[in-house]
This record gives C-alpha cells, structure tokens and sequence, in this order.
C-alpha cells in the first residue's frame, strides 16, 4: 500500500520492543492491546458520526440537487453557493458554529461535516442529472411519465452513478474532517492524535489513529463502490 | 447574534490587532507559511504533472495519489512531520500543507497538457518542432489557464488549511482561534467568532485574487467554455 510510504511505519522501529524501555516507537501492538477499548470507543464515534453526517446530507442534497434541475434559473447560484462555502475553512465554520451550539455535544461538528459533504453531494447528484440524454427525456415523456415519475424511474436511477461518486467523495473526505473537530474534544480519532501529540509526542498513539483513520476511509469507500456496483448493474453489464 | 456583535468589538479594538500574537502577526506568519507551501507544492506538483501529461501516461497514477490525499486527515501529517527528522516549529507545517497542495497543482497541470487539441501538437510535429519545443512552444501556452486553476484551488486551500497549523503550535490564524477556544467560550466566544470571521474574509480575498489572475492569463477565446468548470474537488482540511 503506498500510502504507508509518508512515514516509517513499515520498516525497522515496527520490529523493535515496545513494552520495556524507554524507547518511543512508532508503532506498538502492546499499545493497541493496551487501549483497545479506547480505540475501539473511537473508531465507533467517528464512523458513527461520519454516517450521521453523510446521510443527513444526503437527505438534504438530494432534492436541492433536484430542485436545481428542475428549475434552471437556481442551477447558477447553488453551485456558485457551493464554491464560496468551499474556500471556509473548516477549523473557521467550527469557530462559528462552536459558540452558537455549545461543546458538550458533537452538534457543532455535524452541522459543519453536513454544510462540506452537502456541497460535494449536490455538485455531483446535479451534474449526474444534468447528464441524462435529452432523447431519453423525451422517450420518458413520450411512454407518458409524469414529472415525478420521470424522475423515479428514469432520470434518477441514471444520475445514480454521479450520485455514487458524490458520495464516496464525500464520505472519504468526512472521514478526515472529522480529526478537526478534535479542535473541542470531538474528533473521534482526532482526539487520539491530538492526545498523543500532547500527551508528550506519544508516536504509537498517534500512527495507530491516522492508520485507523486512513483505514477507516478506504473501507467505507470500497464498501460504498460495492453497493454502487450493485445499484447500476447495467454499467457493469457494458463493461464486459 | 450576541457573540458576533461581541466579534466585532473585538475586531474594533486595535490592541488585538498589534499586540505580541495579535492577528497582524498572526497574519504574518499565515501568509509565510501559506506562501511556502504553495511554492514547493508548484515546484514539485507542476513539473512532474508536466511531465505526465507531455508523455501522455500516469493518468490512473495522478488520481490515486489525489483520492489518498483525500483520506489523509491533515492533521495525521501535521503531529507526524515534527516528530520526524524535521524538527518542530515551521517547516514540517510547511511541509504538511505542501502535500495537500500538489494533487490539484498536478492534476491541473496533467489536464491542461492532455486537453491540448492532438491536432494542433500534429501540426507542431509536421512543422519540424521537436519534442522539447512542442512542449515549450505549443502545449504550455495552452495549458496556462489550466496551471492557474490549479493554482487558485491549491492556494486556496492551504491558505485555509493554515488555520490547522494551530493544533502543533505552528502558528497562523488558526492561534487566535484556538485561543479563544482556551479561554472557554464564554469569555473567549468573540476572539472565537473573530477570529473565524477574519480567516473567512482571508479565504475568500485570496479566492477572489487568484479568480482575477486566473482570468487574466486566459485567452478571451477560452474563457466562456470554462467559465462552468467545478473548482475544487475537496473541502479543505
């Protein structure tokens, strides 16, 4: 896997002793034993909350992506909308949000996760619909589908593709956006990393966070390109 | 909206602004850290996009390398860098932020030189240019509007992404915040949303700086045809 190669995790210091010594290792089994339940605690709250985000933006993307179909004029401002929120950074949206929610609660984070995977969701949910050939448009329309049917039937199922893009970007990015809500204690594996840089530069916690992070991502992106798979069998059907 | 009206008194006081780690520092440091790692991010992500795309190959290379990035959690890099020979302080922030923003530098960079018409690089070729002067001559005049797109989004995210910085103690805009944070959100709430508030404007002049130099380096002829090309590909860290 080269995305190990930004960091010697795979090579010498992996063999070397962790439990005695006051050595600082990179990576450390008897650290991963020793926390599993913290680890584990973890990994659920950020996958968790990765899940809330994501699909509570889908629910809301969806029918703006529609809307913005539907009624061209809109098409302009929401992706225009879509590039300014972009440049925010997102420690800045936290800031924003953090006083006005409170920081007992992971809400701040959610609605920031939401507002970023919003934006990839429409962009790409819009672009899929707005791909639907003309001429099949209008051999819906000519079978007498109405306006929603049109949509049910036809023009969605053949957005689905863009749409599975939109979020598999989406939940890859959240995954990793997640760590900024560690910002006031809500990072999930964020924390982790950020505890072990503070918690006197503990090297093995923070590898075994960003690799869990990472590992997170990739999982959740091959689960998502499975179930893409299996929504268009069609697309698969010409390939081959 | 009582914090924001508190924001704005804070962003009123011209102490917060010159005092030691004021936002006129802090602003200093964001804009020298930012400035750093989009030159080493152009000075690697250009040429050896370049490069890709002049030879025509290493498409599937450049997507997976953008796609990890993507994974990356910008702040795994910014605690793993100081801990590495790099030492801490600026330069493995500098070095993180530089990571993030060579895929849309080298992406751009691979786009525009395989969007070069194949045509008109067969005409170079018929009129006896070499290789070396196809490239210089013919597809990076072309490609200019390209290179400045990448510009602009990997600018703008590092300058976003700056604000991270804070988690390590880099410095940036980010420290104001983080600040804030420290001093409870009811007696740092308006340096919070100041601070927010001020990085948010800096974002969004940068964006706009580099719209204007964008538009500047395209020819009139292509501007209207790229005029609805999505920006960038992935909220900033």
């Amino acid at each position: 896997m080269s995305f190990l190669s930004w960091d010697p995790v795979g090579v010498g210091p992996l063999a070397a002793p962790a439990d005695d010594g006051p050595g600082n290792p990179w990576f450390s089994w008897q650290y991963v034993r020793d926390n599993a339940g913290a680890l584990g605690d973890a990994l659920e709250f950020h996958a968790g909350l990765t899940a809330r985000a994501v699909l509570l933006a889908l629910v809301v993307a969806l029918p703006l992506a529609v809307l913005a179909y539907w009624i061209k004029p809109l098409t302009g401002p929401i992706l225009a909308l879509s590039g300014v929120l972009y440049t925010i950074p997102s420690l800045a949206l936290l800031a924003l949000l953090a006083p006005a929610v409170g920081t007992t609660t992971d809400t701040s984070v959610l609605i920031a996760l939401v507002l970023y995977a919003l934006l990839v969701l429409v962009r790409n949910a819009l672009t899929g619909l707005t791909q639907v050939p003309d001429e099949v448009r209008d051999a819906a329309t000519g079978m007498g589908y109405g306006r929603f049917g049109r949509l049910l039937r036809v023009e969605l199922p053949l957005a689905l593709p863009g749409i599975m893009t939109g979020l598999r970007l989406a939940t890859v990015s959240t995954v990793a956006l997640v760590t900024v809500g560690s910002l006031i204690g809500q990072g999930g594996l964020g924390d982790l990393i950020l505890g072990g840089f503070r918690n006197n530069f503990y090297k093995a916690e923070i590898v075994t966070g960003s690799v869990l992070c990472l590992a997170l991502a990739l999982v959740l992106d091959l689960l998502l390109a499975g179930v893409g798979r299996l929504l268009t069998p069609w697309a698969r059907r010409r390939a081959s | 909206m009582n914090t924001l009206s508190e924001a704005i008194t804070w962003l009123n006081d011209p102490l917060n602004w010159t005092n030691p780690g004021g936002l006129l520092e802090r602003l200093g440091e964001h804009l020298q850290i930012s400035f750093w790692a989009v030159l080493i991010g152009c000075l690697i992500g250009w040429p050896v996009g370049i490069w890709l795309g002049h030879r025509g190959r290493g498409g599937a290379g450049v997507i997976t390398f953008a796609n990890l990035t993507l994974a990356l959690p910008t702040l795994a890099l910014l605690t793993i860098l100081p801990l590495t020979p790099l030492g801490f302080g600026k330069p493995p922030v500098v070095v993180a932020l530089a990571v993030f923003a060579i895929p849309p530098l080298l992406s751009n960079a691979y786009t525009g030189l395989r969007s070069v018409d194949p045509e008109v690089r067969e005409a170079a070729k018929g009129m006896g240019l070499s290789g070396s002067q196809v490239l210089w001559r013919v597809e990076l005049p072309l490609a200019v509007p390209y290179l400045a797109a990448g510009l602009r989004t990997a600018a703008v995210q590092v300058v976003a992404t700056t604000t991270l910085a804070t988690f390590v103690n880099g410095g940036g805009l980010g420290e104001i915040i983080s600040a804030g944070f420290g001093l409870g959100i009811s007696v740092g709430g308006n340096q919070i949303v100041a601070g927010g508030i001020f990085v948010v404007l800096l974002a969004l002049a940068v964006e706009g700086l580099l719209a204007l130099v964008q538009r500047l380096v395209t020819p009139r002829a292509l501007r209207a045809a790229r005029r609805r090309r999505p920006t960038a590909a992935a909220p900033a860290g």
